[in-house]
């Protein structure tokens, strides 16, 4: 049987806002991934260890904020200083066009904007992961 | 895509011919479903007397006051915040200058939660969504030249609202007004954090005990202050469908008049200080019969439940702002048309006060034109359309008035249920709400991705790329050094050992669970700041964490 992927969702910073986190969470359960919900209020240091403590394949940050510029940056530092190589990280929430960039000059895979369908998120994080094996 | 769309027409075109309809099913968001039209049949119990009543009587279907806005148009009350005190000041007077009628403050989270802007914690939130306030000089400068007396003003503010709210108080004395006559909002709502904002801290039983200690003080001391606006908005907002929004708030209302009543309050006062706050969404006639259903819940269970004497409350006086999730990021601009609909509906639901969404919010914080644009929106609906000029015009539709009955009744049998399982705190704490709201917003993902929802540049009629031909409004990050220097220039200034003194009064007040606003009221005046009091109480009260539900 194929492994499945492990996905950690997370949301980094005070921000509330959890309806996208949730959503997408229940939505890749769905599509058959195992879902680790973080819940509110992880510090960058507390997603990496949670991450390497649950061995996720994919990291998915949903900020709505706007703290995406420094929040975002950070995970990808730790994980680097841990020597976390085979984790990838995406990122789902309000990010202005004029941020992608940024975010995937940082490590970031892909930024996946409101309205974006859970089976193209899916698609996404199977077909990196596969690529990757 | 054109020849997707001229096929979908054609087959539209051939089922219609046929006789068949569009969907098979058509049904509102909370999945009411709906017929064809509507007959008297279908209102045939409606007592006009009984379930309507004029404008400004029992019970309030048709709106609370006699002449609604034939007297006063509602108040336009924008939402807004971001950046400095000083940048949001300057926004507000803005605002005011561009038909604003009354003020409505966002924090940024870190305030929201109630961490100083140099807390370690603040790192990258500083005044990103909303202005950072963290001491009484923060509000000084929030408040410079306008007069805090003559305004009224919103605080969006839950978790801190006691500290924000004795700042308020301080500085209105200062400016020489007596508390009797300030007025204004804290949204002191708790309950709903829980639900759907997210914004406490406490366990729920501190953090209602707090609430209480604020409704206490103002009913003695600042009569004309609404200490609490139990609100639905953050609640739909999270996922819930228009009718948990509704049962859910009356609830939480419910339980509030309960705590008051513990509290040995007197409830005629209390509760004529009451107020709400509603989300307004896509389906134009549902949040109409939301907005009259609630009204006439609310009155009957004040009037019949709590035998509450004094008809002013009686009345659910509301404020609504246009829901933000229906916002779209593809084609930014078409949000100004949502925007304008929704707000036609909260006025015509009869809404006190009105935040319009600014077109750009499923981006970035509203642009200074976004805003202006939101704002002059509500002015339109007011002067050119007429809708202000006959109270409750939809009122004896058979569609709005079937809706409205179904609406309350569907309200009260989720009451029943809430209250079944032993109410609102044992529901927040058992998961139930968290478990409901995840079912709705997977719902209503799942219906959009599947068309059975249909939005404009969304699941239909997409554009072939993102774009957009604005600036975003960014919040720069040099705002943390400046709000550092400034916070350690405050706390240099201040006597220190005095606010020693009463941080640990302060702690002492909060473990014998004795009146709190009093003494906070001293901290803000000794110069403590926001972090340290809610460290006081987190001390205290300890913090808490949801269920990881999804």
């Amino acid at each position: 049987m194929e492994k499945k992927v492990r996905v950690l969702i997370a949301k980094p910073g005070l921000n509330g806002h959890d309806r996208g986190a949730k959503v997408v969470a229940r939505g890749l359960a769905e599509e058959g991934m195992e879902v680790i919900y973080a819940g509110l209020w992880n510090t960058p240091e507390q997603i990496v260890e949670t991450a390497i403590q649950e061995d996720v394949d994919v990291i998915g940050l949903s900020i709505l904020s706007g703290a995406h510029d420094v929040l975002v940056p950070e995970v990808l530092r730790i994980l680097k200083e841990r020597g976390i190589n085979n984790v990838i990280v995406v990122v789902g929430g309000t990010i202005p066009l004029e941020d992608i960039k940024f975010l995937k000059d940082h490590g970031v895979k892909e930024v996946f904007l409101p309205g974006t369908p859970i089976a193209d998120i899916a698609k996404f994080i199977k077909q990196i992961i596969h690529k990757a094996e | 895509m054109v020849l997707k769309q001229i096929e979908l027409e054609r087959k539209e075109r051939e089922r219609a011919r046929k006789g068949l309809e569009r969907k098979n099913r058509f049904e509102t968001l909370s999945g009411i479903g709906v017929k064809q039209f509507y007959k008297p049949e279908d209102i045939k119990n409606l007592s006009y007397e009984k379930d309507l009543g004029d404008p400004g009587h029992y019970p309030f279907t048709r709106g609370i006051y006699e002449t609604m806005y034939r007297g006063k148009l509602w108040t336009i009350r924008m939402f807004s915040g971001f950046g400095s005190p000083i940048e949001t000041n300057s926004r507000w007077k803005d605002l005011i200058a561009h038909g604003e009628t009354g003020l409505s403050c966002a924090f940024d989270y870190p305030t929201l939660l109630g961490y100083d802007s140099d807390d370690p914690l603040a790192r990258g939130e500083v005044g990103r969504c909303g202005v950072s306030v963290s001491c009484i000089k923060d509000m000084e400068d929030l408040w410079s030249g306008i007069p805090i007396g003559k305004v009224t003003v919103n605080y969006t503010i839950n978790t801190p609202a006691i500290y924000v709210l004795a700042c308020h108080f301080a500085l209105a004395e200062a400016q020489g007004y007596s508390l009797t006559d300030v007025s204004g909002t804290t949204q002191n709502d708790m309950l709903k954090e829980f639900i759907g904002q997210k914004s406490y801290r406490f366990p729920p039983e501190p953090h209602i005990n707090i609430v209480i200690d604020i409704i206490k003080f103002c009913v003695k001391n600042a009569p004309r202050w609404h200490p609490i606006s139990v609100s639905g908005y953050h609640i739909r907002e999270a996922g819930a469908t228009p009718i948990q929004e509704l049962a859910w708030t009356i609830m939480n209302g419910i339980t509030y008049i309960e705590k008051c009543i513990e509290a040995r309050l007197n409830i005629d006062d209390v509760a004529s200080t009451f107020s709400f706050f509603f989300a307004c969404g896509d389906n134009f006639f549902e949040e109409i019969a939301k907005f009259r259903a609630a009204r006439r819940m609310w009155a009957k269970i004040m009037r019949e439940r709590f035998n509450v004497v004094k008809p002013r409350a009686w009345i659910l006086r509301f404020h609504t702002q246009t829901a933000g999730h229906t916002l779209t990021y593809q084609y930014p601009e078409l949000n100004i048309v949502r925007v304008a609909i929704q707000a036609l509906a909260a006025i015509l639901g009869g809404t006190q006060s009105l935040h319009t969404n600014s077109f750009d919010e499923a981006i970035c914080v509203p642009t200074e034109k976004a805003a202006k644009i939101a704002t002059l929106t509500q002015r339109i609906i007011a002067h050119e359309t007429g809708v202000a000029d006959v109270i409750d015009p939809l009122g004896g539709s058979y569609y709005i008035e079937w809706l409205t009955n179904e609406m309350e009744e569907r309200a009260w049998s989720e009451i029943e249920r809430i209250e079944r399982m032993g109410g609102v705190v044992e529901c927040i704490k058992n998961g139930y709400f968290l478990i409901e709201i995840a079912k709705s917003a997977n719902e209503y993902r799942r219906k959009i991705e599947k068309k059975e929802i249909e939005k404009v540049g969304v699941n239909i009629l997409q554009p072939a790329e993102l774009k957009y031909d604005f600036k975003p409004l960014k919040v720069p990050l040099e705002l943390e050094d400046e709000r550092r220097k400034l916070l350690n220039e405050f706390r240099r200034n201040r006597d220190q050992q005095k606010v020693n003194y009463i941080l640990d009064k302060l702690r002492k007040t909060a473990e014998k669970n004795d009146h709190l606003f009093p003494v906070v009221f001293e901290a803000v005046k000794a110069k403590a700041t926001l972090g340290e009091v809610m460290y006081v109480f987190e001390e205290v009260y300890g913090k808490y964490r949801e269920p990881a539900i999804f």
